[in-house]
């Protein structure tokens, strides 16, 4: 929090905004300081006069001074504001907080109330509200509040409620602390930034309001007010048109201002850290490796960089060297940050977020991976090098048939027509063990277990018949049994096409299980690579023997067998 | 002497949305019991209903039937105040160590927590924190510093400590280490180890990993959709099981051998076909 209002004084829109926003207060609290005159006297002599050494700003219709009512018409507006945000506020927040904390009844009757309310049109009320209240604008605003409350609660009610179902909070209740306290300690500070900016906004709007409803002259004419003051501008404005200038100004400028705190408070608060300077980097291309007859990838010096808050690269991935056979599965491990993914997403040309390839090549089919065109790229990807990811959910659009993600690609990369990659995609995932496949085809994704969102992404990934897959931790969100079958349906696929396999992962299990050979990896570095077998009977890196060592000894339980 | 906890004939219904529609039985009849200073290990797959289980003991999730007695007393439908009565004897470490502290509080915050509830006084609290900090292995200035600034390892050790603060006589671990990093795992589970060699309590242990539950418990329940399928001694029920599903359970988890893997994996499909033909 105290961050956010450094932040604030150093965003120049905000800062400026709330200098404009205090001035208007105090003023308002000055008021009778400052007047140079009494705002209720009326100067028969000086009616609709120009500004003069005596009266700076001139006379209205009256002859009461401008200046003077502008400043006690300023205390007006500013307490009808703090009226109007204080009622919504407690309004909307305690029942916001009931509601999403407690849900059931609160729920029902805050959800209800709200929705009634913003059906209800506010000017309308406003009116029939004044017709029975009398000309308060006290009142009126009161009533104004109670209107624009939903909207405090809408905000509260999703923070709360999102809140509501972390793990901190349950935590909490099994530490025995009491509702308020939890309240108090985990759910309060989440609202208090969205309501901050909210407020900001609701205010701005009141002033607009307020200032309405004493131009169409439903205010008490008693007081001054910026509203009147422009009603009798705009009823002399042939004779002294400066008079409407000083309350629109007044208006105007005060609710810009808090139009632009609100903002400068949302930009500050949603500002993530984003770099300042694009770092420029050159890629260094190594001389020209030796590489195996029989690679179908081959990494080397591959250097992966993000570019930092500073300008300047942090390296994630540093000279690595890899290489994938026909026919082959080659393990990826490593734990956590170790650049694992980071060099699975760098062969593919994923990297996320500003990422790149900062040094080395990549070599695949005689190409250099790391220098095509984006274009080029996206012509290889799905079509020669396959991706299977390791949150099968999150990586099917919820929107769309499996079938109709499956066939969109063949259509693209093999020319197929529809009834075409329809057939084949249907024997794709008879392939992969979906039990009815034409079932499947036509289910959308929510409708399908992990496991089964699982085959139908390796259907996909397989249906272009590519020379490399990647895996990223295919079998990480699923369940050991499901694990299990998956593991074998890779290794299955992998065999009859002799599609080369890259995966990704950080279980020794799942190496031993189904790779060929093994890279092991820590802090974007390669430690160990070789074939899994020689790996695990004799592990030559002191890293990767003490990986092996945390792994939780085995008892064999060669009873399952009886 | 009576157990710890005596859970018996729990079913536990999570409504369902939609008009009339049936409830979901997440728990149906499950009975399980914890001796004072004990590891009872709950293992199973997804949706097996052994998290449900572990907040049904917590107070978190709805008791349709059946009893859950601790220390001798009836718990299953307790009130907000006498649950909160019960958070001295009573506490738990959470899965994911990254939501489960809020990262709006400093350390100290944290742990004074269940503290404050207490109403134990500042100066107290602040030599308790210390004393939980070392209990942890966490050094004594982590105490100013925020969530974020920690790993998954370490933040799971702040979430120990918390659940240590008043020295509970149960903690429930729901998957405490499935999401750390293997060495760290391994440290955790050391942790647990010692905290309990050290003070005697009890835990029903979490976790889909038969490895972690072989390693660290005493007993061993397997559930399978809302049931209790295997209940026995760690070394029985881990090493030589029985039920069909714990022998699929164990045959699936893949061993960092690749000679033994091998074995297993055709071990797995002579099975998965003999189920199959039958």
């Amino acid at each position: 929090m105290t961050s956010l209002r450094r932040r604030l004084l150093r965003n120049p829109i905000g800062l400026g905004a709330l200098l404009f926003l205090v001035v208007v207060v105090l003023s308002a609290v000055f008021a009778p300081l400052l007047a140079p005159h009494d705002p209720n006297t009326a100067n028969a002599y000086d009616t609709l006069s120009g500004p003069s050494g005596k009266y700076w700003l001139g006379n209205d219709s009256s002859g009461h001074d401008v200046l003077s009512r502008l400043l006690f018409a300023t205390r007006l507006s500013v307490t009808l504001t703090a009226e109007t945000l204080v009622i919504a506020a407690v309004l909307g927040i305690v029942l916001g907080l009931l509601a999403g904390y407690y849900g059931k009844v609160f729920e029902a009757v805050g959800s209800a109330a709200t929705s009634l309310l913003q059906a209800l049109p506010a000017i309308v009320v406003l009116l029939a509200a004044k017709s029975v209240l009398g000309p308060s604008d006290f009142a009126a605003m009161a009533v104004f509040g109670v209107l624009i409350a939903p909207a405090f609660y809408r905000v509260v009610y999703s923070a709360v409620s999102a809140v509501r179902g972390e793990l901190y909070v349950d935590a909490a209740r099994v530490s025995g602390l009491s509702d308020p306290r939890i309240i108090g300690r985990h759910v309060l500070t989440v609202v208090r930034a969205p309501v901050i900016v909210l407020a900001a906004n609701i205010a701005g709007i009141s002033v607009a309001i307020s200032a309405g409803l004493d131009f169409l002259g439903l205010g008490d004419p008693s007081i001054p007010s910026w509203g009147g003051m422009l009603n009798d501008g705009f009823a002399n404005i042939f004779t002294q048109p400066l008079l409407v200038l000083w309350p629109s100004l007044a208006i105007g400028l005060t609710c810009v201002a808090f139009a632009l705190l609100g903002n400068a408070l949302r930009d500050e608060l949603e500002r993530a850290a984003v770099p300042r300077k694009k770092a420029v980097v050159t890629r260094q291309t190594a001389a020209a490796p030796i590489v195996p007859d029989d690679a179908l990838l081959s990494v080397h010096h591959l250097s992966v960089g993000y570019p930092t808050a500073n300008g300047s690269m942090q390296t994630v991935v540093e000279d690595v060297a890899l290489t994938v056979r026909r026919g082959e599965v080659h393990g990826l491990i490593g734990e956590s940050g170790s650049g694992k993914t980071q060099t699975a997403f760098s062969i593919l040309r994923l990297l996320p977020g500003g990422g790149r390839i900062v040094g080395g090549s990549i070599a695949f089919e005689g190409r250099d991976l790391a220098g095509l065109s984006a274009k080029e790229m996206a012509a290889v990807r799905g079509k020669k090098i396959a991706y299977v990811p390791q949150e099968p959910m999150s990586n099917l659009d919820p929107s769309f048939t499996v079938g109709s993600q499956l066939v969109e690609p063949m259509r693209i990369h093999l020319g197929l027509s529809r009834a075409d990659a329809k057939a084949r995609a249907l024997e794709l995932l008879a392939r992969v063990g979906i039990p009815n496949p034409r079932r499947t085809y036509g289910s959308y994704p929510h409708e399908l277990s992990g496991g089964m969102a699982q085959r139908v992404l390796i259907a996909g990934a397989v249906a272009c018949d590519p020379e490399l897959l990647i895996a990223d931790e295919p079998t990480t969100a699923l369940d050991v049994t499901v694990q299990a079958e998956v593991l074998d349906l890779l290794r299955d696929l992998q065999r009859e096409r002799q599609m080369g396999v890259l995966l990704v992962t950080h279980n020794f299990g799942v190496v031993a299980d189904i790779c060929d050979r093994v890279s092991v990896m820590r802090a974007g570095r390669i430690v160990e690579t070789g074939p899994v077998r020689s790996i695990f009977a004799d592990p030559q890196h002191e890293y990767t023997q003490s990986l092996f060592a945390a792994v939780l000894s085995n008892t064999e339980g060669e009873g399952v067998v009886a | 002497m009576s157990p710890l906890l005596d859970v018996k004939d729990l079913v536990v219904d999570y409504p369902v949305k939609g008009f009339r529609k049936p409830p979901f039985r997440a728990l149906q009849g499950v009975s399980l019991e914890v001796e004072p200073g004990e590891c009872v290990g709950l293992v199973g797959e997804s949706g097996s209903g052994k998290t449900t289980l572990g907040r049904a003991v917590l107070g978190l999730a709805p008791v349709t039937s059946g009893s859950i007695g601790f220390q001798g007393r009836e718990i299953g439908r307790l009130g907000r105040a006498e649950r909160r009565a019960l958070a001295g004897d009573l506490q738990v470490v959470f899965q994911d160590p990254y939501t489960s502290l809020n990262p709006s509080l400093t350390i100290d915050q944290i742990l004074t927590e269940p503290l404050i509830a207490r109403k134990t006084g500042k100066a107290e609290a602040r030599n308790r924190v210390r004393e939980l900090l070392d209990a942890v292995h966490l050094p004594s200035d982590a105490g100013q510093r925020l969530p974020r600034e920690f790993s998954g390892g370490q933040r799971q050790r702040v979430a120990i400590a918390r659940a240590l603060a008043l020295d509970p006589r149960l903690i429930v671990c729901d998957e405490p280490v499935s999401a750390l990093d293997l060495s760290t795992q391994a440290r955790v589970l050391d942790l647990f180890q010692e905290i309990q060699a050290r003070t005697g309590v009890a835990y029903l242990f979490i976790s889909h990993d038969l490895d972690v539950v072989r390693h660290l418990s005493h007993r061993v329940a397997v559930m399978y959709r809302g049931q209790i399928v295997e209940w026995g001694a760690a070394a029985e029920v881990t090493v030589r099981p029985q039920h069909p599903y714990t022998k699929r359970l164990f045959l699936a988890a893949p061993v960092a051998d690749p000679v033994k893997q091998e074995r297993r994996r055709a071990e797995r499909r002579r099975l998965e076909t003999m189920e199959v033909s039958r």
